[in-house]
């Protein structure tokens, strides 16, 4: 190697100004930088690209039904297999739907009538009738959702409007709107 | 400016991080030349000679071995079962079932895979613990165990996204729980610390990243299959070959002290 193509066309280092840039030094970095914009974009994209804008997903809303239907002091499992929600009735007569998913970690409990509670398969949670966590992992009652009647008198689930459920409170005085009375 | 920049440099360079990765700096001098030519990765995966010592089976238990050998095990059958298996909700299981009952030698290329899959989490754990029992992660050698842990944290990656691939009951609340825990990921996760701060919601956090929507469907199958199949083999492989070079360029494989 007799000439060092490196130092080519380069001012000699102690001349060069701490301040001003070299013509190498610059399109060095305009070139470093356009390749780190372009895969900082690309990136971007990729993130974007993995979030389509339609899912197809079961909708949100359904119609369970007249609410004659409901015997008071039980919990139907009726919407479990379709849109994964018991539509529980208190002795009163009263109304609320009640996500089936596990606060542990998302698993589907199974209502035991013969037991009154809510009974997790994955890891043993148990739950009370209104939700209430009284045993095993799950650190909160189980989440509810909208349930209003239609002018028709239908009973309307919207399972996009949650009623999270804290730790420790009551889940009907934590959300009383999650009630509907009939 | 260029001065800071230039400090900044040098910091790094002459950093333990830095020093742990790069042998040799790139001053462009005919010594550095010669040096990224002869420790190149290419020239230095397969030994021309090994110390006695790193055949002593008492010493290496010759895990990291096994651990690779499971994974050409792994490549190959994989690469078989691709030819009946599809990733799609309606054919998942059924391919699955076709593969074991109808497809001569079927049974026998799934309970390969099956069971080298089991093999190889367990040889890793037992890889790790070897080498940190004999004290192998010290220097040189600090970064090739950094490599290891994301080795490892790959393995148990590609053992959780093949779960899911059979889509029977058990695969999909597996990965129903597993993806779950996305969910408390700080900044990323919609019921993680600092989620209102980030904006993330069910919809649009790492959770539906993984899931392609927000509950465990047939998007969620096609994404674990290419992750499972591609991205992650490709990755792990990546790491293994720099992981196996590093191994020779710090000294062979440690002896007993």
């Amino acid at each position: 190697m007799g000439i060092d193509i490196a130092k080519v066309g380069a001012e000699p280092e102690e001349e060069r100004d701490a301040t001003t840039w070299s013509r190498r030094d610059f399109l060095s970095l305009a070139a470093w930088g356009g390749v780190l914009a372009f895969l900082s974009t690309v990136t971007v994209a990729f993130m974007r690209f993995m979030f389509p804008r339609v899912l197809f997903e079961p909708t949100p809303r359904f119609n369970a039904g007249r609410p004659d239907t409901f015997q008071p002091g039980t919990v139907d499992t009726r919407f479990i297999q379709s849109h994964r929600t018991w539509i529980v009735r208190y002795e009163d007569g009263s109304f609320f739907a009640m996500l089936a998913i596990c606060t542990h970690l998302g698993c589907t409990p199974n209502w035991i009538p013969a037991d009154r509670k809510y009974k997790c398969p994955c890891h043993g949670s148990g739950y009370y009738m209104d939700g209430f966590n009284y045993e095993g992992p799950a650190p909160r009652p189980m989440d509810r959702v909208k349930i209003a009647l239609s002018p028709e008198g239908d009973l309307l689930v919207d399972r996009s409007i949650l009623y999270s459920m804290k730790p420790g409170g009551d889940p009907d005085e934590q959300y009383p709107d999650s009630l509907l009375r009939a | 400016m260029f001065r800071r920049l230039k400090e900044l440099k040098k910091n790094i360079l002459e950093s333990q991080v830095w020093r742990s990765m790069f042998r040799h700096d790139y001053a462009d001098t005919p010594r550095n030349r010669t040096l990224q030519i002869m420790s190149n990765v290419w020239m230095h995966l397969h030994p021309p000679k090994i110390r006695r010592h790193a055949i002593r089976i008492r010493f290496t238990w010759c895990m990291g071995g096994i651990t690779f050998l499971l994974f050409l095990v792994l490549t190959v059958t994989g690469v078989v079962l691709m030819f009946y298996y599809r990733p799609v909700a309606e054919y998942a299981y059924a391919d699955m079932k076709y593969l074991q009952f109808d497809v001569p030698f079927g049974m026998l290329v799934r309970n390969m895979h099956r069971w080298a899959a089991h093999g190889m989490v367990l040889s890793v754990w037992l890889h790790m613990f070897r080498v940190f029992m004999t004290g192998s992660y010290k220097s040189p050698r600090e970064f090739n165990w950094v490599i290891g842990v994301i080795l490892l944290t790959l393995t148990l990656l590609l053992s959780f996204t093949g779960y899911l691939l059979p889509w029977d009951q058990l695969s999909i609340w597996a990965v129903t729980v597993g993806t779950n825990m996305a969910r408390a990921t700080p900044l990323l996760g919609h019921e993680g610390p600092f989620a209102q701060v980030a904006g993330v919601t069910p919809r649009y956090d790492a959770r539906a990243f993984l899931l392609g929507g927000t509950i465990v469907g047939p998007p969620t199958l096609l994404r674990f299959y290419v992750l499972h199949c591609i991205f992650l083999p490709i990755l792990a492989s990546l790491l293994m070959i720099v992981h196996f070079w590093r191994i020779r360029k710090d000294g062979g494989i440690s002896g007993p002290l």
